[in-house]
């Protein structure tokens, strides 16, 4: 696709490349560039919008507070995505196992999908202390889990005839045929599954430290920030969450791609 | 030959037959009703005999072989394997297997592909890599034990299928198929190794196609089999023998020509017509 317009628009490979990297930083730059324009020049108030500048300007003076928060909200995110991802692949190979467990699980599964992180959030945090982290952890690991566990079952359901005739005709015992046939077959619906899940057990973090529980991560830095009308400090500390949003999401898309190439699945018979 | 009947001596005689297949009948059940795929079948392969298994689509031939594997069950009747029932032959891996599709697992390398059933079945570490290297070699792909199987052409996948279908010496090797995917250079250079491979091991064959001069090239009886419902129609015997060398000359030869006319005719239910000899 990418070739035929370059062929069209008649640039080289090599600049259609090059632009694909320049044109987004381009686009920032330039909507920066306008940000900055609107609140100095048009005027607009720095109560409404702070300019760039001083977002950046709060980002360096709090630094070392932003990155103990963002450390914080990152451990909370991680924690949640490593439990909520383990029991997800484990409840969907029981599930695809026996259809029994799959009919029991599904109803919870599909209820777990909606559960809303906005009412759960101030439940746990009043269940489990003011001073316990525990209640934010479990919303990430919740919210981890559905994608994790929905894309692994599809996975684990995809193991093909040839290869199971195969595992049949060597006698081999359903831990074998899991272990060398099913759970590899799996993996790259797993790791998409866990790609999805990062973003969502960060945004989860973050979001559940808006309704109590200890001080300190970036979802109670914004809030209490903003309640003091310091705009431009809670901004700096979204711009913080985003940077940790994207280290999740680029670290697992790094490792799905990782593994997929140590474990070629497609082309071949 | 006698090297495999000293090591499978204990309980069998060398002169067992391999596959004993009396009055069986499959019937699959489907929404729109019974489907009936097999129906009345006998048969009886011999120690180390090649039998091709051949008929159009539809006539049971793969169903037939996956009922000798024990990957499916016979709606009646029984299937003997070295003389005991399917089920127990496949759990004691009396038989190897290979599918049109090689079914290799792709994020394994050709060597651990070749050593899946060994390595399932708990053979020590030095001894299945040397029984890898022996196979690899048995097949020519030496050269190819760290590649994955997407580096791989078709008729290499299909090689390293069979090393893994011999890898734990069995007796009797279930081929469905095996070549049908393959171009027909290829496929000719395949059926010549299988023939040599065969007779190296001296297991037993049955082997499903629908290709008249493989049938006729590899085997010792070829089966014709005719759909809905699937049964066996005629019985022929090669009469190359397994000491006929399977080579270029036995292609030309004029026996060959008649054994494929003979298959052919058998196929069709009449005899062929000279214009219509091109066709398969």
């Amino acid at each position: 696709m990418t070739t035929t317009a370059a062929a069209k628009s008649g640039w080289s490979p090599v600049t259609e490349r090059r632009l694909r990297v320049i044109a987004p930083i381009a686009v920032g730059l330039i909507g920066l560039g306008l940000w900055q324009f609107l609140v100095s020049v048009v005027g607009v108030s720095d109560y409404l919008l702070p300019s760039p500048a001083s977002i950046a300007a709060q980002f360096a003076e709090f630094g070392p507070a932003i990155f103990q928060a963002a450390v914080l909200t990152g451990t909370n995110a991680l924690i949640g995505l490593v439990v909520g991802t383990i029991l997800a692949v484990l409840l969907a190979a029981f599930a695809a196992r026996w259809h029994a467990i799959d009919g029991m699980s599904a109803p919870i599964v599909a209820a777990l999908a909606v559960v809303p992180i906005v009412a759960l959030a101030p439940v746990l945090n009043s269940m489990f202390g003011a001073d316990s982290q525990f209640g934010r952890q479990a919303i990430a690991a919740l919210a981890s889990f559905v994608p994790v566990f929905l894309n692994t079952f599809r996975g684990l359901r995809q193991t093909r005839p040839v290869h199971r005739d195969l595992m049949r005709s060597y006698a081999a015992t359903g831990a074998q045929s899991f272990r060398t046939v099913t759970l590899p077959t799996a993996l790259p619906y797993l790791l998409t599954g866990v790609r999805i899940a990062s973003s969502l057990a960060v945004i989860s973090a973050l979001v559940a430290e808006y309704f109590g529980g200890p001080r300190g991560g970036l979802g109670s830095a914004i809030a209490t920030s903003a309640a003091t009308s310091a705009y431009a400090r809670a901004w700096a500390y979204v711009v913080a969450a985003i940077v940790v949003g994207l280290i999740f999401y680029l670290a697992t898309a790094l490792i799905e791609r990782l593994v997929l190439r140590r474990i070629p699945v497609g082309g071949t018979q | 030959m006698t090297l495999r009947q000293t090591q499978d001596a204990a309980g069998t005689t060398p002169e067992r037959d391999s596959v004993v297949v009396r009055g069986v009948a499959k019937t699959f059940t489907t929404k729109t009703g019974d489907v009936s795929a097999l129906e009345a079948i006998d048969l009886t392969v011999a120690a180390g005999e090649f039998v091709a298994l051949i008929g159009p689509s539809g006539c049971g031939k793969s169903t037939l072989l996956r009922l000798i594997a024990d990957l499916d069950a016979p709606t009646s009747g029984t299937i003997e394997v070295f003389g005991k029932p399917a089920d127990k032959a496949r759990r004691d891996q009396d038989y190897g297997i290979a599918f049109q599709q090689a079914g290799l697992l792709p994020w394994r390398t050709v060597a651990a592909n070749i050593a899946l059933p060994l390595e399932l079945h708990g053979l020590a570490t030095a001894e299945r890599k040397a029984r890898v290297a022996e196979l690899a070699e048995l097949v020519g792909l030496t050269d190819f034990f760290d590649r994955h199987p997407d580096q791989l052409s078709g008729g290499m996948q299909q090689r390293v299928a069979i090393a893994r279908a011999l890898a734990a010496r069995p007796r009797l090797l279930l081929m469905d198929e095996p070549f049908g995917a393959l171009d027909e250079m290829t496929r000719e250079r395949m059926q010549t190794e299988l023939a040599r491979i065969a007779a190296e091991t001296g297991a037993a064959v049955v082997f499903v196609t629908h290709s008249v001069p493989e049938a006729v090239f590899l085997s010792d009886r070829v089966v014709v089999m005719s759909p809905r419902p699937g049964r066996i129609t005629t019985v022929l015997e090669t009469g190359f023998g397994s000491d006929a060398a399977r080579d270029e000359a036995l292609r030309e030869s004029p026996a060959f020509f008649d054994r494929v006319t003979a298959v052919r005719e058998a196929l069709h239910g009449v005899p062929v017509s000279a214009t219509g000899r091109e066709g398969r």
